[in-house]
């Protein structure tokens, strides 16, 4: 059986010391362990900037694919074979920005995979602009009069498309990030594991101490039912996003490759592709 | 007696144009005659003008006719539109409900048929669309008990009542005209035909048969004309075969998920126009990079922007050919007859896979949509060769090593595996990288990947790259075309060799890597090379000068008004070049 360190690869990542996206890594690496994966059957796609390199840093099935397309990506590797778990990753620029609107689609077409973003609000990889989860007056080099734009909510956008997992962590908190995408890649459906992963290079205002004196924590709130959107909306709003722990999970709802009419139950990459003389002659007679 | 005659029938969209050519059509197809159609429509469901014109022959065409026989008009703006293609001894019927008046200068004869009229008394106004059917059987002297087979093929699962109702229109139509008339008009009379069972298809058609055949089992797409026929077609058969379709929320998602699949092992396709094309130009580079396979069908219509999205046109070649930042490895294929959509939409599945690069299955709209006859497709003429894919399991790697997907062989092609497989593991990404996929800027890396990977295409062996009909060693003119022009260009030769004429065509199928041997000899062996192309610019003129140079030999024969050529066009643009 594979431990986390079998997870671990020989590529040193070229983050900056502090990135709040090695504890992500390490949480991906401990939560396929801890779920008894083997490496080969875990898959993660990721887009482009910082975090998107993250695909190259896990001994599994990488795929770096393009700015904010890690979705659609990971999307077709899983319904081409629904055996894998299946993992996209990214920015928020990437996610929120660029790739908005295949968040928005993979999020109401809940396809099982899971969707984990490193928000750090802030462009990074070049070199310090604003990103749609820059507050109202970030000041970043392309905002040098603080930004003007409204930050996307997006924990509260998800749960507006339908999303059946949404959940928000942070990078101190190895335990409870390994824990939520341990769950995450075993809930049946799209999964959205947003991550305030802080950039110690060009973000000055949303530090690991900003997030550890703004984070509420759900788990802290008294009887906080995960299972009722309705009461997940009102608690969102009410800390005005900034909460940690699952959110929101339906388990009602099944997954697209449940759904989907005449989809194989084996993976499709494994099926035989020959038709016979006769299912040939079917077709052909439709055009007869 | 004719060997073919054309028909026409034209109204408002979505008063049922397109069925009464469907009914029309099919009906000729049973018979055993040759069909090819044209469909002028536009960009919105109800209203504005719209015809479907059929062609009916004895003989394989494949070009829409110059003029026109029969034209069967729901309004005055149909015939206002279209008499000017009718020939002197040609026919218009005309529902009477409307007083249809034929222009002064319109020498065709018209017949006012109450269309409208007769099917009310049946019972509802669609069936003036029969009555009309009905009419056009009494002109050309088929027995309307002959059209019964069709009639319970469209209305059977309506119920019996249905079908007969429809047969009673039909019958009433062609009453209706004998009496007027006094029987059939001897000149179009239709040799009979032989009788043989063809099938009858638009090249989308064609396209998807070829895809499903040559195991494609997911597609992802999004909806545009003149492509959508392909995903309507996976979405009916896929689920039979395990597969699916996955309508995407746009074409950049259309294109990533289809590489996306590909990659985990799938034979997947993805189908589009102009527009979606120029949205999945980055990902063909993705494919490209990665060597994915990936299969992408443009079926070209007026460009640019949205330009004429329900015309024929042929301008995305240069696109298609270079589309995509920096430079990678592609395959252009363009067949012209929907025989060869469905042999090359199932070679390029084993191309994309074999070469590990971006496919594109060019396509146009004329042949798109264009419903033509096709001669028996042969099953075993087609195969599924899926390259370089391991068969059994895979040599153990060092520890943390990863398995070389980016191994510089002698081909340039390098072994390829699916997530999942153990053993197999590596990286994969859209930066330049080394022989295990990892990230790598070193100069000389570059270069080798560089090399390694347009090394890929010297060794591809594409069968017919280019149809030919050489009738001469040496030829005053050698007339070249791709994709839908093929019917037109064939039927014109004839023309310019009774004008002592010496003529050679070539349709090239292969577009890129550019067939330049072929067309190498073909190209000495004329003194002058006239190249027809549906777009403005000459892009497959230009292509043909980079390859061959012959600058001054070459010379444009264009139209991009949004109609496909007519034969006539042609021959008369050729005797004016030569």
């Amino acid at each position: 059986m594979a431990t986390f360190k079998d997870f671990r690869n020989s590529v040193k990542p070229n983050w900056c010391p502090g990135c709040g996206d090695f504890s992500v890594q390490a949480a991906i690496q401990r939560a396929a362990a801890n779920i008894e994966l083997e490496p080969e059957d875990l898959a993660v796609v990721s887009g482009i900037g910082c975090s998107g390199r993250i695909s190259g840093y896990i001994n599994s099935y990488g795929l770096h694919g393009i700015h904010g397309r890690s979705l659609p990506i990971a999307q077709g590797v899983k319904m081409a074979n629904r055996d894998l778990k299946v993992i996209a990753s990214g920015g928020d620029g990437d996610g929120f920005a660029i790739g908005m609107g295949h968040t928005i689609h993979a999020i109401r077409r809940n396809i099982d995979i899971t969707y984990i973003v490193m928000d750090n609000q802030i462009y990074g990889l070049t070199k310090g602009q604003t990103s749609p989860r820059s507050e109202l007056g970030f000041k970043t080099k392309s905002t040098p009069e603080g930004s003007v734009e409204s930050s996307i909510s997006i924990m509260e956008t998800a749960l507006t498309a339908g999303a059946t997992f949404v959940a928000q962590s942070f990078s101190s908190d190895l335990k409870e990030l390994t824990s939520l995408i341990e769950q995450g890649l075993q809930h049946e459906g799209f999964s959205l594991i947003n991550v305030f992963s802080p950039c110690v290079t060009y973000n000055k205002v949303n530090t690991y101490d900003w997030f550890k004196e703004h984070l509420v924590s759900l788990s802290d709130i008294e009887g906080y039912d995960a299972h009722n959107r309705m009461i997940a909306m009102q608690t969102l709003m009410e800390n005005n996003g900034l909460v940690k722990g699952l959110i929101y999970q339906n388990k009602e709802k099944k997954s697209y490759q449940d759904l989907a009419h005449g989809y194989s139950e084996t993976a499709l990459s494994k099926a035989d592709l020959s038709l016979d003389n006769k299912q040939f002659e079917e077709l052909i007679s439709e055009f007869m | 007696m004719v060997d073919q005659l054309s028909w026409k029938v034209g109204g408002q969209q979505g008063e049922g144009i397109d069925s009464t050519g469907e009914v029309f059509s099919l009906a000729q197809n049973r018979f055993g005659y040759y069909l090819y159609t044209y469909r002028h429509f536009s960009s919105r469901i109800k209203g504005g003008h719209t015809n479907n014109k059929i062609r009916v022959s004895t003989k394989e065409i494949g070009a829409v006719s110059d003029d026109l026989d029969i034209l069967v008009a729901f309004d005055q703006e149909t015939i206002d539109v279209n008499y000017h293609e009718l020939h002197d001894q040609g026919i218009i019927i005309a529902d009477s409900k409307f007083n249809p008046t034929a222009p002064e200068d319109c020498k065709a004869k018209l017949y006012a048929v109450p269309f409208s009229e007769i099917a009310n008394e049946l019972g509802t106004s669609l069936m003036k669309n029969m009555v009309a059917i009905g009419a056009t059987s009494a002109i050309l002297g088929q027995p309307t008990e002959d059209y019964r087979e069709v009639v319970q093929g469209v209305y059977g699962r309506k119920g019996e009542k249905v079908v007969e109702k429809n047969m009673d229109a039909l019958k009433r139509g062609a009453e209706y005209f004998n009496e007027q008339a006094g029987g059939p008009i001897e000149r179009l009379q239709l040799e009979k035909a032989d009788g043989q069972k063809r099938m009858f298809m638009i090249g989308n058609d064609a396209i998807s048969l070829g895809f499903l055949v040559g195991g494609v089992r997911f597609m992802s797409a999004y909806p545009i004309t003149p492509a959508s026929e392909i995903m309507e077609y996976m979405i009916k058969h896929l689920p039979k075969h395990g597969g699916t379709v996955i309508q995407t929320e746009d074409e950049i998602a259309a294109a990533t998920m289809a590489i996306g699949a590909n990659y985990a092992g799938v034979r997947t396709i993805t189908a589009s126009a102009g527009p979606g094309l120029s949205l999945m130009m980055e990902a063909i580079g993705l494919s490209g990079i990665t060597e994915t396979p990936l299969v992408i069908v443009d079926t070209q219509r007026g460009g640019p922007s949205t330009g004429l999205p329900t015309k024929q046109e042929q301008s995305d070649l240069m696109a298609m050919i270079y589309g995509t930042h920096g430079e990678i490895p592609k395959v252009v294929i363009a067949p012209s007859t929907a025989e060869e959509a469905f042999y090359d939409a199932a070679e390029a599945l084993n191309i994309a896979e074999e070469f590990q690069c971006p496919v594109i299955v060019l396509s146009d709209l004329q042949l798109s949509l264009g419903k033509q006859s096709v001669s028996p497709l042969d099953y075993s003429k087609t195969e599924i060769r899926r390259g370089k894919v391991p068969t059994g399991d895979l040599p153990e790697l060092e520890a943390k090593e990863y398995f070389k997907r980016y191994e510089d062989t002698e081909d340039g092609v390098s072994p390829r595996v699916f997530p999942g497989m153990k053993n197999g593991i590596h990286h994969v990404t859209g930066v330049e990288h080394d022989e295990t996929g990892k990230p790598s800027e070193v100069a000389g890396n570059r270069q080798t990947q560089m090399d390694k990977r347009h090394r890929k295409l010297n060794n591809l062996n594409f069968k017919t790259p280019v149809y030919k009909n050489v009738r001469h060693a040496e030829a005053d003119v050698l007339v070249v075309g791709f994709n839908s022009t093929r019917g037109a260009i064939e039927e014109m030769i004839p023309r310019l060799e009774a004008d002592g004429i010496k003529v050679n065509h070539a349709q090239i199928r292969l577009i890129h890597p550019f067939p330049t041997k072929e067309m190498e000899e073909l190209v000495d062996a004329a003194k002058t090379v006239i190249v027809v192309e549906n777009n403005s610019t000459g892009q497959l003129a230009n292509i043909m000068k980079m390859n061959l140079g012959n600058l001054d030999k070459i010379k444009n024969l264009l139209k991009y008004n949004g109609n496909p050529f007519l034969p006539t066009e042609i021959y008369t643009k050729c005797k004016e070049l030569l």
